[in-house]
């Protein structure tokens, strides 16, 4: 290709590989906290406290209507103007865990809303308690509905994560644009990351289609143990 | 400085942010159309070469990240020749990234079109090109248009990363006056007010409109 200079593609390949893995666990760490956040939101709609849960309908619509980046400055700068310090990675785990717990949250309500009413009734009836309706008769029956959505946010968020590079985090796409200022050359940074991203993103994608086949497919199975 | 008097002051910078913004939107939104209707047809093609060309093109967009796509466009696209302004590298990324997710909006409203559909349209004797244009198109435009709004106010937030390459939208704006009055929750937070303004205030009651007049044409005939 014109002007691919492959001794500075190895020269730069560890370094971006080391980068890689701070991207991972950046996607990671963020995705725990919007899986517990979001689970978080989304039950507090359920309660029959109005206020609360207008205040978190709202604010999740608020957070999934504005952009990520901007958020991300915001957690990162306001902070010390009130006299708090965050790390780049503090704030940016907290921006970008809020962002898509605000967004997993209606991946869990459309779950949660997908089990017939007769179900809850039938609980109701049983007089299970609440953590057992829950956890032995809703969200097994919430899971194959949910499973889609949580495996796209989850390549989602891994995409988001150069958004992190703009307070600091030394991610994939901070050291790209790190060996592009102190070197002068971006072709060989940039599209590195772009395969490395196509790389991950791609059979991850795939193994998240059939983790879901196998669920539905095991799901099934017990659905028609339960009918005899 | 009381927040109204930081509005006062600011107030005109944001406007210029906010209208570069739109902008940025309005032609990204141009640009994902266009590549979205093709791509989608390409890859819904049953010649596999043109096939193959819609599914490479909508893995790679959608496979990568947009800001990776934007630094690539912006800083590497020079060495082959094609030096591009910064507002132009900026909604072309914008546009060609959300387009490949547009694509598979085609692609699966032209797909939920009941298979009744094209065997009447057949019957009639349309020809292939009519009957998408005249029967399958516009109830697949209906079906998809509830996603569209949801893909343009995606595209709305992806447009505040063009900001990165300098094009002085209203997250650049934000950013600026954060670094000249260090009031980072007025700045950031008036812009964050003007996007959310902008997402429910403009591209969510444009698009119910878009999609009641569709449903009227089409049930009128």
């Amino acid at each position: 290709m014109f002007d691919w200079r492959w001794d500075f593609t190895i020269e730069i390949l560890p370094r971006l590989l080391e980068a890689t893995g701070n991207t991972l666990i950046a996607a990671g760490l963020g995705y725990l906290i919007a899986l517990v956040l979001g689970l978080v939101f989304a039950l507090a709609q359920r309660t029959p406290y109005r206020l609360l849960t207008f205040a978190v309908r709202e604010s999740i619509e608020f957070i999934r209507s504005t952009p990520l980046v901007l958020q991300i400055f915001f957690v990162f700068y306001v902070g010390p103007q009130f006299g708090i310090r965050l790390s780049p990675w503090t704030s940016g785990m907290i921006a970008i865990g809020l962002h898509y717990a605000s967004y997993l949250s209606e991946v869990y309500r459309a779950g949660l809303d997908s089990v017939p009413k007769g179900q809850w009734e039938a609980c109701t009836a049983l007089n299970l308690s609440v953590r057992r309706t829950y956890t032995k008769i809703v969200i097994p029956q919430a899971i194959p509905t949910v499973i889609p959505g949580f495996g796209n946010y989850l390549v989602g968020i891994f995409k988001d994560t150069p958004m992190l590079s703009v307070i600091g985090v030394t991610e994939l796409f901070h050291a790209a644009t790190s060996i592009g200022a102190e070197t002068y050359r971006f072709l060989e940074p940039f599209t590195l990351v772009g395969a490395i991203f196509l790389a991950i993103s791609l059979p991850a994608a795939m193994l998240i289609r059939r983790f879901e086949d196998w669920i539905r497919a095991s799901l099934g199975m017990t659905k028609l143990h339960a009918k005899d | 400085m009381s927040y109204l008097e930081f509005l006062y002051k600011y107030a005109p910078s944001f406007l210029n942010g906010a209208v570069v913004t739109l902008e940025q939107t309005a032609l990204g939104t141009l640009l994902a159309v266009i590549v979205a209707l093709i791509m989608g047809f390409m890859k819904m093609s049953s010649f596999i070469p043109v096939r193959w060309v819609g599914i490479v093109y909508i893995e790679i967009f959608r496979g990568t990240s947009l800001l990776v796509q934007m630094y690539w466009i912006f800083f590497v696209l020079p060495l082959f020749g094609i030096t591009l302004g910064k507002f132009e590298a900026g909604f072309l990324a914008v546009g060609l990234n959300l387009g490949a997710y547009g694509a598979e909006l085609v692609r699966g409203g032209v797909q939920s079109v009941p298979r009744s559909q094209y065997e009447a349209a057949t019957a009639l004797g349309m020809h292939p090109f009519t009957r998408m244009r005249r029967v399958i198109f516009p109830q697949a435009l209906l079906n998809m248009l509830p996603p569209w709004g949801n893909l343009l106010i995606e595209l709305l937030k992806a447009t505040a990363l063009v900001a990165l390459i300098s094009v002085a939208d209203l997250m650049f704006v934000s950013k600026q006056i954060n670094m000249s009055t260090f009031l980072s929750a007025q700045a950031f937070g008036t812009a964050l007010i003007i996007y959310y303004i902008i997402a429910r205030g403009i591209i969510t009651p444009g698009m119910r409109g878009l999609e009641c007049k569709l449903a009227k044409k089409l049930s009128i005939g």
